[in-house]
């Protein structure tokens, strides 16, 4: 089969490479870059856990043909510390108690992250809309919902 | 059309572990020569914070600060023996033979620093922070660490320890047929109020309020972790979650993750925790475990909230809206009972 060539950024990183015609981001990020952090969840856009940003909003990549990256900006979990620095998100949701097995905390992260960018000053309801794509078996999402309001007051402490 | 509020009430009694004698599990304890301990472990962490815990209670046993222990679960295949992470027997079984593996290694830790400080090591205690001095003269101390290098290219010894926790099998009593099933046993008692909507047989849970009783509470955030995040667990099988078809065709159940239903962040309700201390003799510092049991009252709490939203009385779960909207019919409409 013909190879596509493909351009895109990758956590701020240009990234060329060749993919099969019908090969998801999720593989292209996961087997091709090595980027380990969206899980593969259910493979149907039904659970969230691979979840990225594409020039900012939240994608289930997944459901994301590779070749519709051409030219964009992929955001994934490995790249929203700053060295070692946790970003907020990160630090509310340790803190916070917000993972247990951490399946869906990335997936998570990324769809609380595509919210804050936009809205800095959620309100509880914003913030269960956003994550309301991604399913989460061990929290009960009460903690999760709190970690994203918690980091929202600790970015607005911050600015 | 209306929707009926009603309050439901249950109460549970969890044994920990599994029952009747055995359900064993092992632990090994050693330091390196930095003064580092690492517990070596089969138990699998999945996230319930069995990690932590045991590390908790290897550092409080040795008396060494938690910082310097670490666990590991890395293989089933070459650590010591556990009967596995389920039944609530972790923080039990698990942490009792991390107690008895660190206890032993205390043991030659202070034998060592004995040596090393020229006393008895019955006259020697431990501070908490990394340091061994005689009982009443902090003064004459040394450090874990100085201990751990003495035994390794001096005296010749490894500071370490076996641990392994076994319940004794339980007799049976020839005349009554008595016998104890569990060592201990934690409990919960949890109230949920529901809206039942009598033309679609929705159930909406609109809060729930509980108390659980646990034993010690070893790491009280943890044990807050599991109880909000189990009694949504509870809520999510008691009205949507099985793998079973909704309707009596299969043809039209879930076919994969897509379809089965669970409830989402929208779906939550407000739930007061009240968590109740009842040390256990038995258990590692009085501990016993959250684990499964903060799921369990949540089910029969909910179906008692329906039977009192509406009056029907559904024995099969999940309580779907079908179920709800089947029985109601039969009884020839919703029956709202005497609100307590």
């Amino acid at each position: 089969m013909a190879k596509t060539p493909l351009q895109f950024r990758h956590n701020g990183r240009d990234v060329a490479l060749f993919v099969d015609g019908g090969t998801n981001l999720l593989v292209v990020l996961r087997e091709m870059l090595g980027d380990v952090t969206p899980k593969f969840g259910c493979g149907q856009g039904g659970c969230g856990a691979c979840t990225v940003l594409i020039d900012g909003d939240a994608h289930l990549s997944c459901l994301t043909l590779a070749e519709a990256v051409e030219g964009r900006a992929v955001e994934t979990l490995d790249g929203i510390k700053s060295g070692p620095t946790l970003h907020p998100l990160q630090r509310a949701f340790a803190d916070g108690f917000a993972a247990q097995c951490g399946y869906c905390t990335p997936g998570m992260l990324m769809a609380a992250k595509a919210l804050l960018d936009k809205i800095p000053q959620p309100s509880r309801e914003q913030v269960v809309e956003a994550i309301s794509g991604n399913i989460c078996r061990c929290t009960g999402y009460e903690p999760i919902i709190n970690a994203v309001l918690a980091a929202a007051a600790s970015l607005r402490a911050s600015a | 059309m209306t929707r009926h509020r009603g309050r439901g009430m249950a109460a549970i009694n969890y044994p920990i572990g599994m029952n009747l004698g055995g359900d064993p599990s092992q632990a090994l304890v050693h330091s390196n020569p930095s003064g580092k301990f690492t517990v070596a472990l089969s138990s699998i962490d999945l996230g319930q914070g069995m990690k932590s815990v045991t590390r908790q209670i290897c550092a409080e046993t040795l008396g060494v600060p938690v910082e310097d222990v670490y666990v590991d679960t890395a293989d089933s295949d070459t650590g010591p023996h556990c009967m596995g992470s389920f039944a609530s027997r972790g923080t039990h079984r698990v942490g009792n033979a991390v107690m008895a593996a660190a206890r032993e290694a205390r043991g030659v830790m202070m034998e060592a620093a004995a040596e090393e400080l020229e006393v008895n090591a019955s006259d020697l205690e431990t501070d908490g922070r990394g340091n061994i001095h005689v009982k009443g003269a902090p003064h004459r101390s040394i450090s874990v660490k100085d201990v751990a290098i003495a035994a390794q290219f001096r005296q010749g010894k490894t500071i370490s320890g076996r641990g392994i926790f076994l319940v004794p099998l339980s007799d049976v009593d020839p005349e009554t047929g008595e016998m104890s099933p569990a060592t201990c046993y934690a409990h919960a008692c949890l109230v949920a109020e529901v809206e039942v909507d009598d033309e679609t047989g929705e159930v909406g849970v609109i809060r729930m309020d509980s108390a659980y009783e646990l034993g010690r509470a070893l790491n009280p955030r943890l044990v807050e972790q599991q109880l909000v995040g189990g009694a949504w667990m509870g809520m999510s099988h008691a009205l949507y979650e099985t793998t079973e078809p909704y309707y009596p065709d299969p043809k039209q159940g879930p076919r994969d993750f897509v379809e089965y239903l669970m409830p989402g962040p929208g779906d939550i309700c407000p739930h007061d925790i009240a968590v109740l201390e009842r040390p256990a003799p038995d258990g590692p510092f009085g501990g016993k475990g959250p684990g499964e049991m903060c799921a369990n009252p949540v089910l029969p709490a909910i179906a008692n909230a329906i039977f009192n939203a509406v009056g029907v009385r559904i024995d099969e779960l999940p309580i779907t809206p079908e179920r709800v909207l089947r029985a109601i019919k039969a009884q020839g409409g919703a029956r709202p009972q005497t609100r307590r």
